[in-house]
Formats: structure tokens, sequence, C-alpha cells
């Protein structure tokens, strides 16, 4: 690679995260792959409160913090603001953690998608509340543990399929990423910046002290979520082309719970449980595959 | 050039007149034809800018905390309900120090519904950061949606302007149109020092300490203090040009009164009907409208209000459990007053019901005869 094409980074050290964050390694690889020429909206969550405190920011964009369950409405008007400022090119990003996208920001979202607003959304998920300490989220999945579902009173409700529903919204790009596969993200990036319109990216997020696991497994476990089917990485184009990424081997989702305090309490019932759950969502997306009849790239 | 137009209409026109470049707005009685209007001219390119038909007022402010960021001077307008739900969005508008012009035509909170007109929606709105004017007729909602922009681009603070629900809003009136030259030379376009530029990036309204939190707001506190004068000027400055002009607190047959009633919004000219006529029969009452409630003008109320023995509050409007707000406000400000008036809190017209200039007329006469004194608020055409 020439020196020329190394990407600036546009996330300095020294930000507020936790060690092995999966929240800033996914904001360093979008916003490399996104350039300078870009806005930042983000809500109340991990990525406002590890941006740094006045005077201080991580990031090198400008950067706004939103009402929390605003992310998308206000990335919308930012759009429409710069283009009747007469700054066409700059690509405005919504940056929302699972609460600001799954929860209170969803409304604002589904507005903004239907609307096919021109603004490219990431959702960073860590699978619950975790800036206030570790709250179930309607992503969090099935039985896992939250500060608001101890073990006496476990979360009985599967993770919300917001990719399905954005999907049906028919937004002219979605799709889900993995810090695990950062080349893989980088290029989804690049290619919805190309893109008009309302474009989704789902990025899963290991959260060490949220899934209770030590901070040097952060990729590791994000790449056994991909690997065992439980967040495979596909594309979605016109909430009607599917396109799976990899097909990942089938490493059962026992390897994945292994190393997460949050699943300990699962017994041989609830992980075989969960491994129909998964098993017949990989059936489902493979379904939404063969209906566009195209294959796995 | 003058024309037949009702509140909203005006409204529409002064927003279109002062080329605003984004609105987004959600439908709501009795706002929706202002949202009408404006959609209408962005369709048929008579005003340039991007409508956006957001899924709620949340949404429709969130947008604009956007695009004001971005620089574009920026519209919205509600009512009721959907200024409660922009509740939070509004603290945000005023703290990220947005030029946000809104315009809520006043309706009652539901529940029960009510399609009523009172002053609860924008008052229970008293402390989030905005500028509040209430108006008395159509011209003045126009000349205060122009002046507003120029207002909050100086202060860079949100301004709200009030219109009573279908007494303003569907009453049609003759209104003067300004020529969009002179409109143009009164409020050129927005120039912004800070925004979201990715060729000079900065955050915004990230985490803070106590002190610099602390300092942020009493910035704010002291823009609003400046703003009195800031309109008077500007008003000053509008006339000129339009030949019309407004003050904070207007007052009306006052020098030699004994008895003052404090009017807000379209009660205003109810009661200017029932002065003439009083009057005329050498009654000394006079009346005092207020325009300006934030800032509250208090320095305008004192001086205005020397020398009364007594006034009668006409508060469209309740705070429950206390009394109304505007008596509330009018009594602290006449505090440090010696001797202070007494003031006497009329609850009137709430949730739209109409009061006439008969009925102030047999209100002034309560209290003369001493029936109505102050202490509890006097709710008017409500029996028991």
């Amino acid at each position: 690679m020439k020196p020329q094409e190394l990407e600036e980074e546009l996330l300095s050290s020294g930000h507020f995260a936790c060690p092995g964050c999966g929240e800033t390694l996914a904001f360093r690889h979008v916003l490399k792959a996104l350039g300078k020429r870009v806005a930042v909206i983000t809500t109340a969550g991990c990525g406002s409160v590890v941006d740094g405190y006045w005077p201080v920011s991580a990031s090198k964009v400008p950067f706004f913090h939103c009402s929390f369950g605003t992310a998308a409405a206000t990335a919308s008007g930012l759009k429409a603001g710069l283009e009747m400022i007469g700054d066409l090119r700059t690509t405005v990003l919504a940056w929302a953690g699972d609460g600001g996208t799954f929860d209170i920001g969803f409304q604002s979202l589904s507005g903004a998608a239907e609307r096919n607003e021109d603004i490219l959304y990431c959702c960073y998920d860590n699978e619950a509340y975790m800036n206030t300490g570790i709250q179930r989220s309607s992503a969090t999945p099935k039985g896992a543990w939250t500060t608001t579902t101890p073990v006496q009173n476990l979360k009985e409700e599967p993770k919300k399929d917001v990719d399905a529903i954005l999907a049906a919204h028919r937004i002219p790009y979605l799709a889900t990423a993995s810090i695990a596969f950062p080349e893989d993200l980088a290029r989804k990036v690049k290619k919805a910046k190309a893109i008009k319109g309302t474009r989704f990216i789902h990025i899963l997020i290991p959260c060490p002290p949220g899934w209770r696991f030590s901070s040097d497994l952060t990729v590791k476990l994000a790449r056994l979520a991909v690997a065992s089917r439980f967040f495979p990485l596909y594309e979605v184009e016109s909430g009607k082309r599917y396109q799976l990424n990899s097909m990942p081997e089938k490493i059962p989702v026992k390897e994945y719970f292994r190393l997460q305090g949050r699943f300990s309490h699962f017994k041989e019932k609830q992980i075989d449980e969960f491994q129909t759950e998964v098993d017949a969502r990989w059936e489902e997306l493979l379904e939404r595959m063969k209906r566009d009849e195209r294959p796995c790239s | 050039m003058k024309r037949l137009l009702n509140g909203n209409e005006a409204a529409a026109e002064a927003v279109k007149l002062s080329r605003a470049q984004v609105i987004a707005a959600y439908p709501i009685t009795p706002q929706t034809s202002i949202a009408e209007a404006l959609s209408d001219m962005v369709s048929k390119k008579k005003l340039k800018a991007r409508y956006m038909r957001v899924e709620s007022e949340t949404s429709a402010l969130a947008c604009l905390v956007g695009a004001s960021m971005a620089g574009a001077r920026v519209f919205t307008a509600t009512s009721s309900q959907g200024l409660a739900l922009m509740h939070e969005l509004l603290h945000w508008a005023s703290g990220a120090r947005l030029p946000i012009v809104l315009v809520n035509v006043n309706r009652s909170m539901a529940s029960p519904w009510s399609l009523g007109t009172d002053h609860i929606d924008s008052l229970s709105q008293r402390d989030t950061g905005w500028l509040q004017f209430y108006c008395e007729k159509a011209q003045e909602v126009l000349d205060t949606v122009i002046i507003s922009f120029r207002l909050a681009e100086k202060l860079l603070l949100p301004v709200m302007i009030l219109s009573d629900g279908f007494y303003l809003s569907h009453f049609v009136e003759p209104v003067s149109i300004p020529g969009q030259k002179q409109v143009d030379r009164f409020l050129p376009a927005r120039k912004t020092r800070y925004r979201l530029n990715p060729k000079d990036p900065h955050t915004f309204g990230g985490g803070v300490s106590g002190i610099i939190f602390a300092k942020l707001k009493k910035d704010i506190q002291d823009r609003m203090e400046e703003a009195k004068e800031t309109f008077k000027d500007l008003s000053k400055e509008f006339e000129s040009i339009f030949g019309r002009t407004y003050s904070p607190v207007e007052p009306y047959w006052i020098d030699d009164a004994e008895v003052v009633m404090v009017s807000i919004g379209t009660l205003t000219g109810t009661a200017r009907n029932f002065i003439d006529q009083a009057r005329k029969s050498g009654k000394k009452i006079g009346l005092l409208k207020m325009k300006m409630f934030r800032p509250f003008p208090e320095e305008a109320v004192r001086q205005a209000l020397k020398g009364i023995k007594r006034v009668i509050v006409l508060d469209r409007n309740i705070s429950l459990g206390s009394e109304g707000i505007f008596s509330q406000e009018l009594k602290a400000a006449l505090y440090s007053m010696e001797p202070r008036p007494e003031v006497i809190d009329v609850i009137s017209g709430f949730g739209g019901i109409d009061v006439t200039p008969e009925g102030l007329s047999e209100l002034f006469q309560k209290v003369i005869q001493g029936e109505i004194r102050h202490g509890k608020p006097f709710w008017m055409g409500v029996e028991g």
C-alpha cells in the first residue's frame, strides 16, 4: 500500500471508553472509512460520553449531541440545513446505541427511514443500556442477565429484529457489520456513503463490563457472534435484495456464550433452546436470500 | 398591499417573507393551516425551502435543531399537545443557542379534549429558555414573526410567538403585507459563527462541569435581560421601515386610571372595546396589554402601573394549586413598589370561553363594589 492511501485516523486516543470497548473500535473504523467530509449526530449513550468532556473531544469531525430519542430526525434536519446553505457533499452520520435505535429513538428512525432522508445511520448495538449500567433493552438477547433482568426474572423475549423492520421500510441500503471484520465494515460504510437516501448499518459491539467478559476478548467475541450465526453479516438493498457476506462455519452458540458472564446461569436446556432459536433465524434469513435468488458472495 | 388574512395565514406569509430555509411541522388543530400553507408555498416554489413532513412534533423540532446547527434559518408551528411533546427539545434548542422561530397556536391541554384556547400550553414552557410574545391581531402575528427572526439571530435564542386558537388563528382581518425588498432590508440572510462544519470541526453539547453549565445558563439569562432593550430597538427599526411598532407592554387609557386591566392575546381587543365604552361614562379604567412574557418586562410593568390602585389580571390560564401565571409574575414584579397596587386575579376565557365587553363590564362592577377582591383567583363564567 502506498503511504498516501493510508486513511487518516479521525478518532484520537484518550477518549473515555472502558478498556476493550467495542464501540470506539467501530467508531474509529466508520470515521476512517467516511473521511473528513462528515458531520456526526450522536444521542445519549456510551458514544456520547466516551467522546470526552468539555473542553476536549476525541473526534476530529464536527460532532453534535442530540436528545436521546431524536438521532434520525436531528440528522435529517442537519442534512436539509446543509443542503439549504449550499453544502451538498457532507455526509451526515447518526451514531446511536441500541437504546437510541431499537427503543427510545425508534419512532424518529422509522419516520426518517419512511421519508428516505439522506442520512447514514449506524447503530452500535451492545445489547443493553450500558451507559446507565447494564439494563435490559429490546436488543438484549433472550435469557441474558442485566441489572433489570436478574436471574430470578430473566428476559423472556427474543432480541428485536430491527434489521427486518428497517428492511421493511424499503430503505436503499442496510447492512449488519462487525468489528471483527473491519475490511467488511469499511467496505459497507464506503458503499453506504455513495448511496443517496436512508442507509442503516447495524454493528454488534461486545461490551466487556456489560456482557461480563475479560477486556482482551472483545474482537474474539465479535467474531464468535458471526461464526455461531448469532449475528450473521449481510446486506439488503431496497429492502428486498439480500446478500450474505460470509457463510459461517456452524460453531455452536455455546462457544459464544461460555465466555460471557451474562449467560453463565444458562443450563443445557436454555442453551439448546437458544441454539434452536439461532438456527430458526438463520433459516429465515436463508429463505429471504433465496427469495431473491442471489447466491452468497 | 392589504389582504384579508387570518392569524395562521399571516404567520405563513411572514415565514415566506422571512425566507425560512427549513420548515418541519406536524399538523394539529388549530395550527394545521400554517403547515398546509407553508407546504403549499414550498411545493409551488414560492418559497425556496425544505419542508419536512415529519412523523411527530418531537421530530419536527429535532429536525430544526439539526438544520439550525447547519446554519439555516428555520421555522415550525404547533399547538397544545404538540408543544408539550416538544418540551425536551425546547430546552435543547435554547441550550444549544439556536435561533429557531416557532408559532404556537394556543389550545387547551387534554385531558379531556378541548379545541378551546388558553395559554397553559405555552406558559407550561415558561422555563425552557425561549422568548415568548403573545399577539392580539393577525397583523401583529405577521410583524412579530419577522421581528422574531431578527431578534433570535441577534441573541442566539429561540423565540415562540403565541396566537390564540380560533379567535386569532381563524378570524380574518385586513393585514398589510410588506414588500419582500423591505423585509430583506430589515432581515438579511442569517450569518452564523458557530455551526457544524467539516472544514472547522467542533463538538457541541457534550458533557461539561457544573460551573461551565451554570455559566452557559447565566449567559442565556443575560441575553434574556438584553432582549428587552434589543426588542425595543428592533421595533423602532421596524417602525422606520414598515410604520408599525410594538412594545413589551402597551398601556391604553392608563394615565389617570384608578383601575387597570392586564390583558394577554386576543382578550386585549375585547378589553379595549369595554374600556372605550367605560371611559365614555367617566370610569377611570385603563388597560395594560402584555406582549412580552419571556423575558418578563418587570421594569416596564412597574413604570406602567405606578400609582394605580387596583390591577385586574385577565389570566387565560391557571397554575393549578396556585393561581393565574401572569398574576404570579406581575405580583413578583410589583413586590418592590411602595405603595403596591392590589392585584386581583381573574381566570377568564379559560378553555376558550368567550369573554365579551359586557362580561368585562360586569366584572369591573363587581370589583368596584368589592365583591371580587385580591386573594383567591376568581373564575369568570364558571359557576361555583
